[in-house]
C-alpha cells in the first residue's frame, strides 16, 4: 500500500468533490453535539461513541437475526412475526432430516433439500478441485520471468469483478441452443447441443463458469504467497542445476501450502453458498438438476407461493453450522499459518 | 535466478542454459496465457459485439462475427426502403437488386437505378447485401421504453448512498478500535470478527423480518442499510490507522481539537489511502449484490439492475437484443473502475484475504 500512498488522496477528493461539500457541512455541525457529549462524559469514553454506530448495525443485521433465526426454526405457522408463531419444538428439523434413506433424495419429506445438499456437494468437490488447480498453476505461470505480467494477471483477474447476473446472461448467450459454441460445435461437423437442457452437461457448465468468473480471485491470492517466497532459495537451487519440476515439489510447493490451506477452505465457504450465478443461468433446472441449498432457503422463503419461514430457517441453521465447522478449519490453517 | 553474474558458478550455468535460450516451460506458459486471454476475454467481447447486432442479427445461426445488417435503398416511388440483395440472373451475370415483396418462391425486384421496371427472380437465385452496422437502437430503446432507466437509477442510488454510509460508520469504528484503549475493546473486536462468519446466505429470513418491522420492504432503504456494517471495512480501516503517528493525534489534542474533529479532520484525510480501497470495494460489492435485494424487492419500480436484468431474462421470450445491450450497460461502471483502479483493488484482497 506504500507505493499508493500519494496518489489516492487526489482521486479521492476530486471523485467525491459533488458530494464533499454537504458532507463537510454535515460533520462540521455534528461537531457541536459532539462536543457538548466530549464534555459530559469525557476524552475516553468517546471511543463508545464512535464505535456505536457500526455495533448497531452488527446488532439489528447480523446478531438479532441469528438469535431470531434460531426462533423461526423452532416454531411453526405461516406467520412472519416470532409473535404469530407457535412452537413446535424440533419439527422442522424433523421435516427435514425425514429421509427413507440419505442417499436417495426422492426418498425424502423435504426431497428438494436433499437434492440442494447433493448438488451442492457435487458442485463443491468439482469446483474446488478444479478451481485450486488451476489457480495454483495460474499463479505458478505469472509468477514467471515473463513479458506483459501485469497484463496476463489483469485477465485472469477481470471476471472477479463482474457481477453473477453479467457472468450468467454472457454465458448464457454463448452456451444457448444458437450461440457461438453451438455454431463451432457444427461447423466442426457435430450435432447441436443443448448444454442448459441436458442435467450432465448444465452441472459441468456451472462448474466452469463459476471457476470463470472466481479464479482470479484465488490466483491473486497464490500468486502473493508465491513472491513472499524467498528468492535466494530458487537461486541455490538453480545453481545446483535441480530440475524445475523438482524446485516446484521440494521448495515452492512446501512454502505455498500454508496459502493454499487458506485457499481451500475460502473456495469451500464460497462453494457450499453457491446460489447467483446457477440461479440465473440454470434456474436450479433442468428439474432439480443444480438446485443448491441456498437456492432451496430461498425457494422456501420468498418464492414458492406459500412461504415457509420455518423450514426456511432450520435449512438455514443447518447451513449455518456446515459453514462455522469450515470456519474453525480456516482459523486452525491460519493459526499454523501464523506459526510457519 | 540470476543469469548473469562474474563467478564461476554462474558461468558454468549459462554454459548449461544459455541465455535467451527457451525452456520448455516458458513455451508452455506463453501458450497457457494465450488461451488464457481467448477464455477470459472472449466471451465478454462476443457479448459486446452481439449487444450491437440488430434482432435479425441475433437470430442468425451459424452468427457472424460483427455486427452486420441487411442493406436498405430507398427506391423512388416506394413508401419505405426496401432490403439490397445480389442476384444472380438467369444469363449468368450478377445485379444488384431490391427486393418489393415476395410471393411465395418468386420476389418482386426493382433496379434501384431504374424504379421501373419489376422484375421476378427465384428467391433461391439472390442472398442479401450486407453492411456493417451498429444497432445502437439496442440501447437507445430500453431507455425510452423499459423501466431500465429506473433500475440504473435505482443502483446508483443503492451504491452511492450504501458507499457513503459505510465509510462513515466502519471509519468510525475503526478510529474508535485504532486509537483508543477502552473497556470492552477485545468483546467488541470478536463481535466484529464474529459477523465476518456469518454470511447472508443464513440468516435471509430473519433480516427480511427486521426489514418488515421496520417498514422497509421495498424501499432502496432495505437493500442499503443491512450491509452498511462490514467486518471487512473495519478491519482494512484499523489496520492503516494503526499506522498513523500518535503524536499528530496528541498535538490536536493540546490544541484543543475536539475528539470529533480529529477523527473528521486529521485521520480521516490520512486514512484516505484505505478508505479508498474501501470504497472501491464497497461499489463493487453494492452494484452487483443480488440475493439480498432478490429476497426483498418485489415490485418493478424498485429493482436493482441486476434483479431487473434476472426478471428480464426469466421472460417468455427473452429479447436477447436489448438483454444484452443492457448487460453491457451494467458491466460498463465495474469496467472502467478496473481499468483505473486496478491497483487498489488487487492490493486491498492481497492485504485482507476478502473481496
Amino acid at each position: 500500500m506504500a507505493a499508493a500512498e500519494t496518489k489516492p488522496r487526489r482521486d479521492g477528493a476530486g471523485g467525491a468533490g459533488s458530494l464533499a461539500a454537504p458532507l463537510a457541512l454535515l460533520m462540521r455541525l455534528v461537531d457541536w453535539p459532539m462536543r457538548a457529549l466530549q464534555r459530559l462524559i469525557g476524552e475516553r469514553r468517546m471511543a463508545y461513541v464512535f464505535i456505536l454506530p457500526n455495533l448497531a448495525f452488527f446488532s439489528l443485521f447480523v446478531f438479532l437475526p441469528l438469535l431470531i433465526n434460531f426462533v423461526f426454526s423452532v416454531t411453526g405457522g405461516a406467520g412472519l412475526f416470532p409473535s404469530e408463531r407457535p412452537f413446535v419444538g424440533a419439527q422442522q428439523y424433523g421435516y427435514l432430516f425425514d429421509c427413507g434413506s440419505f442417499l436417495d433424495p426422492s426418498s425424502c419429506r423435504e426431497d428438494h433439500f436433499w437434492r440442494g445438499v447433493a448438488n451442492t456437494a457435487r458442485f463443491t468437490i468439482f469446483q474446488v478441485t478444479a478451481m485450486v488447480l488451476l489457480s495454483l498453476l495460474t499463479a505458478v505461470v505469472l509468477n514467471m520471468k515473463i513479458r506483459a505480467r501485469g497484463f496476463f494477471r489483469a485477465v485472469y483477474f477481470f471476471p472477479v469483478l463482474l457481477s453473477p447476473v453479467v457472468v450468467a446472461l454472457t454465458w448464457k448467450w454463448i452456451l444457448q441452443r444458437d450461440g457461438l459454441l453451438n455454431a463451432a460445435i457444427t461447423s466442426l461437423g457435430g450435432e447441436r447441443i443443448l448444454f442448459l437442457v441436458d442435467p450432465g452437461w448444465a452441472m459441468f457448465w456451472i462448474v466452469f463458469v463459476s471457476i470463470w468468473a472466481h479464479m482470479g480471485f484465488y490466483t491473486l491470492i497464490l500468486l502473493a504467497g508465491l513472491q513472499a517466497i524467498p528468492a535466494d532459495l530458487y537461486e541455490a537451487a538453480e545453481m545446483d542445476a535441480t530440475p524445475r519440476w523438482r524446485v516446484f515439489w521440494r521448495i515452492t510447493l512446501p512454502l505455498l501450502w500454508p496459502n493454499m490451506i487458506v485457499v481451500i477452505v475460502l473456495a469451500l465457504i464460497r462453494g457450499v453458498q453457491t446460489f447467483d450465478e446457477v440461479f440465473v443461468l440454470t434456474g436450479g433446472g433442468p428439474g432439480t438438476a443444480t438446485l443448491m441449498i441456498v437456492h432451496y432457503i430461498y425457494e422456501t422463503a420468498f418464492a414458492n407461493q406459500v412461504q415457509n419461514f420455518g423450514l426456511a430457517a432450520a435449512a438455514s441453521v443447518v447451513l449455518g453450522v456446515v459453514l462455522f465447522a469450515l470456519t474453525l478449519a480456516q482459523l486452525a490453517a491460519s493459526r499454523r499459518k501464523g506459526a510457519a | 535466478m540470476s543469469r548473469s553474474g562474474g563467478n564461476k558458478l554462474t558461468r558454468m550455468m549459462a554454459a548449461r542454459r544459455k541465455p535467451g535460450r527457451w525452456h520448455w516451460t516458458d513455451i508452455a506458459a506463453y501458450a497457457y496465457l494465450a488461451l488464457g486471454v481467448v477464455l477470459m476475454f472472449g466471451p465478454v467481447l462476443w457479448l459486446g459485439l452481439s449487444s450491437f447486432k440488430t434482432q435479425a442479427g441475433l437470430l442468425e445461426f451459424p452468427p457472424s462475427l460483427l455486427p452486420m445488417s441487411q442493406k436498405e435503398v430507398a427506391v423512388p416511388g416506394q413508401a419505405q426502403k426496401l432490403p439490397l440483395f445480389e442476384v444472380e440472373m438467369p444469363d449468368g451475370s450478377k445485379r444488384v437488386l431490391a427486393q418489393i415483396r415476395r410471393v411465395g418462391i418468386q420476389a418482386q425486384m426493382v433496379d434501384p437505378a431504374n424504379p421501373g421496371e419489376v422484375i421476378r427472380v427465384p428467391i433461391d437465385k439472390r442472398s442479401p447485401v450486407r453492411e456493417f452496422k451498429l444497432a445502437t437502437e439496442n440501447y437507445t430503446e430500453p431507455l425510452e421504453r423499459f423501466a431500465f432507466t429506473r433500475f440504473l437509477w435505482n443502483s446508483v442510488f443503492v451504491t452511492l448512498v450504501a458507499t457513503i454510509i459505510t465509510l462513515i460508520i466502519n471509519s468510525m469504528a475503526a478510529y474508535a478500535l485504532s486509537i483508543y484503549e477502552f473497556k470492552g475493546k477485545t468483546a467488541v473486536m470478536l463481535m466484529v470478527i464474529g459477523t465476518l462468519m456469518i454470511p447472508i446466505t443464513i440468516i435471509l429470513v430473519p433480516v427480511y423480518l427486521v426489514i418488515t418491522k421496520l417498514g422497509l420492504v421495498n424501499s432502496l432503504w432495505a437493500v442499503i442499510l443491512p450491509g452498511a456494517a462490514t467486518p471487512t471495512g473495519v478491519f482494512l480501516l484499523r489496520q492503516y490507522m494503526l499506522t498513523l503517528p500518535r503524536d499528530l493525534i496528541e498535538a490536536a489534542r493540546m490544541d484543543k481539537a475536539s475528539e470529533w474533529q480529529i477523527y473528521w479532520r486529521i485521520v480521516m484525510p490520512l486514512a484516505m489511502p484505505a478508505l479508498a480501497v474501501l470504497a472501491i470495494f464497497s461499489i463493487m460489492w453494492r452494484w452487483n449484490e443480488f440475493l439480498w435485494p432478490l429476497a426483498v424487492l418485489t415490485k418493478t419500480e424498485s429493482y436493482t439492475l441486476q434483479i431487473g436484468l434476472n426478471a428480464f431474462q426469466g421472460e417468455l421470450q427473452t429479447q436477447w437484443h436489448y438483454l444484452l445491450a443492457m448487460t453491457v450497460v451494467t458491466l460498463l461502471p465495474v469496467a472502467l473502475v478496473f481499468v483505473f483502479l486496478q491497483r487498489f483493488i488487487t492490493t486491498g484482497i492481497a492485504n485482507t484475504g476478502m473481496k
